[in-house]
């Protein structure tokens, strides 16, 4: 089936090296996401994988095989696009039937999987449309039927609910869930989102400029991220990072602690502080909390909590979820 | 909110328009109305407009000395000739330029550009002497080789323009799919190129058409198409006005009606991607 391995990957482009030789390995049907800010190289590898992209050294397996020199056309991948990158001119019908004319199936098999396919993806009535003429949701479902139709090895995702408004964002983003467990095919999704990411992957593998930070599940990286980046990239809203006197207190050079683990109260703590802005979200609220000497921190709290601008608050971090910092951002464990 | 034209301020746009279109189309006009005329008329002072002995003796007169027949399928031969092979140069060429460009290939487009601003008289003694030596001269493959080189640049350059505009996602999802190199071609670039291709084809058509330089300088009989016909009642003291106007007329016709009917097309094609 589709295990993917890469081995020493280098993409350059002239004298710019994107990716630095990355090693990484993802099994059959897992539900692998890159995640990273724009920029980290996670599109490029995305698209070394599929072939789009020539590596400049190293090499790629799929399902054990060298694929480094094949085409995109004979790698067996699928691959939906931020821009869904539907044929214009093809209806519907015929974009999800393209690879399987490419293929040369017979036309009844390809009439049937295109149905069966429609089906899967509530696109039965709008098989005679124009791309033009559907929503960005169904255009979004198209790219997928066009993905799923011929059983690929696996499925490559480069941001695709990037286009979309929040409210169907977060129904795609559940959708494409579900897809992969009823399919159990290898996914490798792209995305900026660190919530996406968190939400959807098996195995999140963080990127920052061109280069693996930490590869985990999601709850392996929010609980033990390996650096400063990770730490600040995984979990919403943001760790807090604490250095000078109070970090050197605890034998490190930088302190995080995640929002949801300082706790507030009316007086007391072991720290004091004056509310900024109070968030309420309803279920929770964020506070920003001015102190004297830790600087600004964030501060997750109940959804009922009554406070507001100008409050003095009292602080106390659990001090078993304390993470440490060397100089070099590497975590002390 | 559309905005509000006056019926006053839409009459005096429509009578403006219809005045400059008119006036870029009188010499045509008037080419046509004397070619009606006998030699006398048409050279009488005041001319006449619409009332005079309208007469086709000038078409039998000129049909009978220089064969119309004869230059007009030259001229098409010629036209099409060079632009259906130029175009089966150019659309790969400019695929390859337009989605796997190369360190030079911004250089090599303005190179091929280039050789347009180039006086063709220049090197109108080393081509002549080539043809020559080939035997092209007077043949309606050497026109055809020549105009197929000339207007090369240009179909290139549009093609390029278009397949610019054209997503390079959309194929590289056709890549993804299965499509090799010429399905790729085959069903998703050509498909979406259709209106630039065909304006390509049109505007190629109507240049090697009109191409006067090289045709009159390397024909002469055979293969002359309808320029020399043209060009042969042209001369400085005869007073073949009516002549000259029939032989213009019949040229230039073919083009004007193929021009009418692909008007649409030609401007969708001027315009494609101009507005998203």
């Amino acid at each position: 089936m589709g295990s993917i391995t890469l081995q020493r990957v280098n993409k350059a482009f002239g004298d710019l090296t994107v990716i630095p030789a990355i090693d990484l390995e993802i099994a059959d049907g897992e539900f692998a996401v890159f995640v990273g800010p724009s920029g980290c190289g996670k599109s490029t590898l995305l698209r070394l994988i599929a072939g789009l992209e020539d590596v400049t050294s190293g090499a790629i397996l799929i399902d054990g095989k060298d694929t480094t020199a094949l085409p995109p056309a004979r790698r067996g991948l699928s691959m939906v696009f931020q821009s869904y990158a539907l044929y214009p001119h093809m209806s519907v019908r015929a974009n999800i039937a393209f690879p399987l004319k490419m293929a040369r199936l017979p036309a009844a098999e390809i009439e049937a999987k295109v149905q069966a396919a429609a089906r899967t993806l509530n696109l039965t009535d709008y098989l005679d449309r124009k791309p033009r003429q559907l929503s960005g949701g169904q255009r979004q479902r198209v790219a997928i039927g066009r993905a799923i139709v011929r059983q690929p090895e696996a499925f490559l995702f480069d941001e695709p609910l990037s286009n979309l408004d929040a409210a169907l964002r977060v129904q795609m983003r559940l959708e494409i869930s579900e897809l992969h467990q009823a399919l159990g095919t290898t996914m490798i999704y792209v995305t900026h989102d660190q919530v996406e990411a968190m939400t959807m992957a098996d195995k999140i593998v963080v990127l920052n400029r061109g280069n693996i930070e930490q590869v985990g599940s999601p709850l392996d990286l929010y609980r033990r991220p390996d650096n400063l980046f990770v730490a600040g990239f995984i979990g919403s809203p943001k760790m807090n990072f604490i250095t000078g006197p109070v970090a050197a207190g605890l034998d490190c050079h930088t302190l995080g602690v995640r929002p949801e683990h300082i706790a507030v109260s009316t007086g007391g703590g072991l720290w004091t502080g004056t509310v900024g802005v109070a968030e309420h979200l309803g279920s929770d609220t964020y506070l920003h909390i001015h102190t004297e000497n830790l600087g600004t921190l964030t501060v997750r709290a109940g959804g009922e909590i009554m406070l507001g601008h100008g409050d003095t608050v009292g602080l106390t971090p659990d001090m078993a979820n304390l993470h440490k910092f060397d100089d070099k951002g590497r975590a002390i464990r | 909110m559309a905005r509000h034209v006056s019926t006053r301020r839409r009459w005096f746009v429509t009578v403006i328009a219809w005045a400059i279109g008119l006036l870029m189309f009188f010499p045509i006009l008037w080419t046509f109305i004397t070619s009606f005329k006998t030699e006398g008329e048409a050279v009488a002072s005041p001319p006449s407009f619409l009332f005079f002995q309208w007469t086709l003796e000038n078409y039998v007169e000129v049909q009978r000395r220089s064969d119309y027949f004869r230059h007009f399928s030259n001229s098409v031969f010629i036209s099409f000739g060079s632009t259906l092979i130029g175009l089966v140069i150019a659309v790969p060429a400019a695929w390859a330029m337009a989605f796997q460009p190369g360190k030079h290939t911004k250089d090599l487009l303005m190179w091929m550009l280039s050789t347009k601003m180039m006086p063709a008289v220049g090197v109108l003694v080393p081509i002549y002497l080539i043809f020559r030596d080939l035997g092209l001269l007077d043949s309606r493959v050497g026109l055809t080789v020549i105009l197929t080189l000339i207007d090369l640049p240009i179909i290139i350059w549009m093609l390029y323009t278009y397949f610019k505009e054209i997503p390079v996602d959309i194929l590289e999802a056709a890549r993804m799919d299965g499509a090799g190199l010429w399905n790729e071609i085959l069903y998703v670039l050509t498909p979406m190129a259709v209106p630039g291709i065909a304006s390509t084809l049109l505007l190629n058509i109507i240049l090697a058409w009109n191409e006067a330089f090289w045709t009159l300088n390397l024909s002469a009989a055979k293969a002359a198409p309808l320029t020399t016909f043209i060009a042969s009642y042209s001369s400085p003291e005869g007073l073949f006005y009516a002549k000259l106007s029939a032989a213009s007329t019949m040229a230039i016709a073919p083009i004007l009606i193929l021009g009418w009917f692909s008007q649409k097309q030609l401007v969708r094609g001027l315009t494609f991607g101009a507005v998203k």
